[in-house]
């Protein structure tokens, strides 16, 4: 009689358990879309198959910063993607769990819901951000793990179990599981803050100087870094596309045409967005320009001629368009206001 | 009220009959590009295997333009047709009523929707023109490389935009360079129409193009705008 009765309670018992299993519905993430990208750009790109929920998001955040993704346990993904530095690091090539540094310059990681293009990394070679989240973990130079073994300790935790079933209604974790709830997370970080992005609210005025640099920015004849890096209308302050900015009369390092095999694309890197600079020096994707006066004299008198520069690079033969001292000195006036502090402050209280 | 049963039944089929009358289709309008006849794709982009009418030889990097009012349809309507990335090249245009119609569109966008930065997509695509220029969109960047007099390479942007006058920066003077392009009557019937670009008479067509005259700072150009516009007007053609 008594195993009849522990029989009976204990089938209940299991089919409570999976029936909130199966019921379990993760709540809906309301992702907080600025206004200025709001009134101006398309949707942000929110797969079908990965849709943010508040559990999802939450989930990403923990495995963003446990170095339980990492083959000796030492390194997260905000080891070189840190939130004070607008999610990068403030290296030239960051040293991977080996020491061994990679060759291209870390990322920062903001807005990555609106590359519409879904290209991620400097030469493109992610087709999804989920794609993006997962290669890292077993990049020899970088966290340098076994998918099986990272699963496994996860699979372990005390925790990460129920957060996954909460998540994404099972408890099997999964390399696929953890990406998406990694791309979730990425996809919250929205910088949208800043103080040009105040005056373009009429919130905030520009200095003689900002605004000057402004007018350098958009001037076809001065900067005309509007082409390739957003403008008012666009506060991405990138394209997402991919160009030669002419760095390298030959190159070591030939980016997005390793990626397609098309020599044409030699050469080619991702256009990066300008916002928070003063938090993501050294600059370009192999982080060579340690200040934005470097970056800014490569552009006025640096360029190199190569097979594959963007013809928006305006007189090669002269080396760039010669800004005078003071266009220079606005333009990165100009610059620096698209830092976001209200995005460091928030991020740094995220882990 | 039998008869009141009937004429209700004969009205209702005469509007039956009415509706069945009009027939609606889908057309799709597709955009081609050549080069004096030779057909031109992105494959053909970033090579020197074009000569314009002033004999410079020229390398396609990139082409985009932006088409708006397209008369098929009879909402407001724009699309960016970028033949580098190999989008917007085909246009669906659906239940619309067979027949023969006039197919008028205007390359860029007149004054009156030429209107900064209220096209999200076109902000998304960054096609935008600045301020100081008056502000709106561009309407077609072509850019690209020619053999200069030097025999080196240089670099082009053919970038077509409202034309403006910037003489007097405080007051800027415009002058609308977009163009209607009527290409004539067409039959409509669940069918395909080739809307051809030959890029090359962007360089000839009445005016002929030095590259090494004309090549970079083109959109503040205000006369540079008007011969762009007037090029433009000869480069699209139906397939016949």
């Amino acid at each position: 009689m008594k195993k009849i009765i522990f029989l009976l309670a204990f089938s209940f018992l299991v089919s409570c358990t999976s029936k909130e299993e199966e019921i379990y519905t993760p709540i809906s993430y309301n992702l907080k879309v600025p206004s200025l990208f709001a009134d101006k750009l398309i949707a942000p790109i929110i797969p079908s198959n990965n849709l943010l929920t508040e559990e999802g998001v939450a989930l990403g955040k923990k495995l963003f910063f446990d170095t339980l993704l990492s083959g000796d346990e030492t390194q997260s993904c905000a080891s070189c993607h840190n939130p004070e530095n607008a999610f990068t690091d403030n290296q030239q090539f960051s040293d991977g769990v080996t020491g061994d540094f990679g060759n291209r310059n870390s990322m920062p990681l903001f807005n990555l819901a609106w590359n519409f293009d879904e290209r991620f990394t400097w030469d493109g070679k992610n087709f999804s951000l989920e794609l993006q989240a997962f290669e890292p973990v077993t990049n020899p130079v970088e966290m340098n793990a076994n998918w099986d073994e990272v699963v496994q300790r996860l699979q372990n935790h005390k925790e990460y179990p129920i957060l996954f079933q909460q998540a994404f209604g099972t408890l099997k974790i999964d390399s696929v599981l953890v990406s998406k709830a990694l791309a979730q997370f990425e996809r919250t970080l929205i910088s949208g803050n800043s103080k040009f992005d105040k005056f373009l609210k009429g919130e905030a005025t520009l200095t003689p100087e900002e605004q000057n640099g402004f007018d350098v920015f958009m001037d076809e004849a001065r900067g005309d870094c509007f082409h390739c890096h957003g403008s008012n209308n666009n506060p991405l302050w990138t394209d997402n596309k991919f160009h030669n900015n002419g760095l390298d009369a030959t190159f070591t390092d030939i980016g997005l045409g390793a990626v397609t095999g098309d020599p044409a694309d030699n050469g080619k890197f991702k256009s990066p967005s300008l916002r928070n600079l003063i938090f993501t020096a050294p600059y370009m994707h192999d982080g060579r320009f340690t200040t934005l006066e470097e970056v800014i004299t490569h552009y006025s008198e640096g360029l190199q001629q190569s097979a594959t520069v963007d013809p928006l690079m305006k007189k090669v033969k002269q080396g760039g368009v010669n800004l005078t001292a003071k266009d220079k000195a606005d333009l990165k006036a100009f610059l620096v206001t698209l830092s976001d502090f209200n995005f460091i402050e928030k991020s740094r209280f995220l882990e | 009220m039998k008869k009141y049963i009937a004429v209700f039944c004969v009205v209702l089929s005469l509007l039956i009959s009415c509706t069945d009358e009009v027939e609606n289709t889908t057309v799709t309008l597709n955009f081609t590009h050549n080069w004096d006849g030779v057909p031109v794709t992105n494959k053909d982009f970033n090579k020197f295997k074009f000569t314009n009418a002033n004999g410079e030889e020229i390398s396609i990097n990139r082409l985009r333009y932006v088409i708006s009012n397209v008369s098929l349809i009879n909402t407001t309507n724009h699309f960016l047709i970028d033949l580098g990335e190999n989008t917007g090249m085909s246009i669906p245009v659906s239940n619309i009523e067979t027949g023969t119609f006039d197919l008028k569109f205007t390359f860029g966008f007149k004054d009156s929707e030429n209107k900064d930065g209220i096209y999200q997509d076109l902000n998304s695509a960054n096609f935008n023109v600045p301020g100081m220029l008056g502000g709106g969109y561009h309407f077609m960047q072509f850019d690209g490389k020619y053999i200069d007099t030097d025999n080196e390479e240089a670099n082009f942007n053919y970038h077509a935009i409202r034309a403006v006058n910037r003489e007097n920066p405080d007051e800027l003077v415009f002058q609308d360079t977009s163009f209607e392009v009527n290409l004539g009557k067409v039959n409509i019937n669940n069918n395909q129409i080739e809307i051809q670009m030959n890029i090359a008479e962007w360089f000839k067509n009445p005016n002929l193009w030095n590259l090494n005259e004309l090549n970079t700072v083109l959109m503040p150009n205000f006369e540079a705008q008007k011969l762009m516009s007037a090029n433009g007007k000869s480069v699209f053609s139906l397939r016949e």
